[in-house]
């Protein structure tokens, strides 16, 4: 098949069309805004039949979401940093109301100080409303992902929304020559959407979204928290039937690199992999065996898989684009966490990075597993900062 | 394995950006994987802007920043003396000067007016000689990874009609007067 | 658990909350010789309690009346009484 280049945000536009959505409603943020730019164009020509809402906040948008979808409409939006945390509490409301929307998040690191470009606290902060949360390494895995995204959303067993992330830059503005499938091969795979029989219906009246007591309101939760455990299933076999259907796989919730011999794990999540897995090559030419954990996925979190994976290795470097401050970081408490309860774990050594656009090279990546395998053996630090100047270690 | 680093020096509004993806999509015609992208900051029209592009036979998967660049491509002779990059041992420098520019910090060094060859195709936005398509047609003539062919396919793929024809003319024109000198 | 729907759906039902009617300490009483059928208790009761009758004449159903008075306190004609519960 032929490619044409694309950037991670074209890609997303694309994967909006071929996925026919009926209702976008979405306001401007950098560097999110040629997302919606490009579709604005699309039903503009007439190449996607679909009301597109003005709206004068990201709260608007996602309550349009809301209400499109509670009509049974395949909704979309995208936001950004600042954007994705005003429109925070309508994104929980989504979550909590079962609305498969699918929203690209163009991850920009959070105010103050101002910055425009990549980490991952926008999303992260927003990791407990509900929302399965995915991340692109490659423009070609935005596409694919956008049309993945709607079919486990939409998923009887599912109904969740899904936070489809993509790196600031990094991946938004990022050229790359793209398969882009055919709308025959999304239409097989995404059928017209069926709606739900609770969604709102002018035939059928019904109030959505009333109170819940306390009787009830625990029940609707554990329902959300098991849908999510199906989803990690739903996300495993729409994975397989992609694969047979356009020859791409992502491995699902996790993807490995050279881990089958590993005695040391990179775990990483977003576009950086690519620098982590050259890293991991230049590593095993100097003798170190190492592999690449890419989280795909950090809701559901994998952590059975990665469990799974990381009990035959020895060490294990997590190197995260966001802070938790105070904790320290999100990714490297979660994969503690998922690790915890297996009876064979490997040492774990965290490492913030990359944060505000802070540049990582593969050479970051090689030092951060020595470092990692320094410490297991003489008992140094259990958190680093990556390329802080002055290269103090913070906890 | 093949694997190249380039980096557009330019001014914001010279069109170092649409360049970057323009080659990439002409390699990629020749079956190669490429990557372009920006190097985004407080850039403005006139501003000294950066953007790149990576080539290679397999997919390319580093995003980190490009530091020493096989080639380097400067839309305007007066950003030279800003220039922060140094071109990777045996690579070189492609100007936009009529005359041989000064460079020290490469071996070779090649230049094409392409300020004059956009002036006389009419390639002028809002004043601005647009010398993108011509650099690309220079750098066709001194690299033998992309054809004059391919970049013109490219063009062609990004513009239709008029604007197309002149773009891949002016592309032309910058392959045939392209200096080399010591 | 497993009747409960995926979120808070609530469908339209009279009385979802029971009889309300039993929450009355005092019960509004119409005066038709003084009514103008103007409608203003029908449309200002929030339960809605009071009942249009196809001439545009009301009554109002004391299974779900709560008493609150309000038809009494709108009426222009001064047609309605809050009158004791006796029962």
């Amino acid at each position: 098949m032929p490619r044409v280049v694309l950037s991670g945000n074209e890609a997303v536009a694309v994967g909006v069309k071929l996925s026919r959505v009926n209702v976008v409603a979405a306001y401007p943020i950098t560097p999110q805004t040629t997302i919606v730019e490009k579709i604005a164009d699309y039903v503009e020509q007439g190449e996607l039949k679909a009301r597109f809402i003005n709206v004068e906040s990201e709260h608007s948008a996602m309550a349009a979401c809301i209400g499109a979808a509670a009509g049974g409409a395949r909704c979309f939006t995208a936001t950004s940093s600042q954007g994705l945390l005003y429109m925070g509490e309508m994104v929980y409301w989504a979550g909590g109301a079962r609305l498969p929307i699918v929203m690209a998040v163009v991850n920009r690191a959070l105010a103050p100080p101002w910055s425009i470009w990549c980490d991952h606290n926008d999303a992260l902060s927003l990791r407990d409303a509900g929302w399965i949360q995915m991340w692109a390494e490659s423009v070609q895995e935005v596409l694919d992902m956008m049309v993945l995204a709607y079919k486990v959303a939409e998923n009887e067993r599912v109904l969740l929304p899904v936070m489809v992330n993509l790196d600031g830059f990094l991946l938004s503005h990022a050229y790359e020559p793209v398969e882009v499938p055919t709308q025959e091969t999304v239409d097989l795979f995404l059928p017209e959407k069926r709606p739900a029989p609770y969604w709102i219906d002018v035939v059928d009246p019904k109030s959505y979204g009333t109170i819940a007591s306390p009787d009830t309101y625990m029940e609707f939760r554990f329902k959300l928290q098991a849908a999510m455990d199906e989803a990690a299933r739903v996300i495993e076999e729409v994975d397989a039937e992609w694969s047979r259907m356009t020859g791409r796989s992502y491995g699902g919730l996790l993807e490995l690199y050279k881990c089958e011999d590993a005695e040391v794990g990179l775990v990483v999540v977003g576009s950086w992999a690519g620098d982590a897995k050259e890293a991991i090559d230049r590593l095993r030419e100097k003798g170190v065996r190492a592999g690449v954990i890419r989280l795909r996925v950090t809701r559901p979190f994998p952590s059975r898989s990665l469990a799974s994976v990381a009990e035959s290795m020895d060490a294990v470097a997590v190197v995260d684009r966001s802070l938790s401050p105070g904790l320290p970081s999100v990714l490297l408490s979660e994969v503690r966490n998922a690790l915890y309860d297996n009876g064979k774990k490997p040492y774990v050594k965290g490492f913030i990075a990359g944060l505000g656009g802070r540049d990582v090279t593969p050479l970051d990546f090689e030092a951060a597993v020595e470092s990692t395998l320094k410490a297991k053996e003489d008992g140094g630090s259990r958190v680093e900062w990556l390329g802080l100047k002055g290269g103090r270690d913070v906890c | 394995m093949q694997y190249h680093e380039v980096c557009f020096f330019a001014r914001g509004g010279q069109g170092a950006v649409v360049a970057a993806r323009l080659l990439v999509h002409a390699v990629s015609l020749e079956g190669l994987w490429g990557q372009a992208f920006p190097l985004f900051g407080g850039e403005r029209r006139g501003a000294p802007v950066y953007s790149f592009a990576r080539i290679s036979d397999k997919p390319v998967r580093v995003r980190s920043q490009i530091r020493e660049p096989d080639a380097l491509i400067v839309f305007d002779r007066a950003l030279l003396s800003a220039l922060t990059f140094k071109v990777k041992k045996g690579g070189f420098v492609l100007a936009n000067s009529p005359s041989k520019p000064s460079v020290e910090s490469a071996d070779r060094v090649y230049w094409v007016d392409a300020t004059a060859i956009a002036k006389r195709n009419g390639l002028v936005v809002a004043g601005w000689p647009v010398v993108n398509t011509a650099m690309l047609g220079a750098l066709t003539k001194v690299w033998s990874l992309v054809s004059l062919s391919s970049l013109k396919r490219s063009i062609l793929d990004a513009w239709t009609g008029k604007l197309g024809e002149v773009n891949a003319k002016a592309a032309e024109e910058a392959y045939n007067e392209v200096m080399t000198g010591e | 658990m497993s009747n409960l729907p995926l979120t808070a759906i609530a469908y339209p039902a009279k009385g979802s909350a029971g009889r309300t009617g039993l929450w009355r300490t005092e019960r509004p009483v119409i005066n038709y010789e003084r009514c103008v059928k103007c409608l203003i208790c029908w449309l200002y009761c929030p339960e809605p309690a009071v009942v249009r009758r196809g001439d545009d004449s009301v009554e109002i159903d004391y299974d779900y009346c709560k008493g609150c008075g309000i038809c009494a306190n709108e009426c222009p004609a001064k047609a309605i009484t809050m009158v004791e519960e006796v029962s």
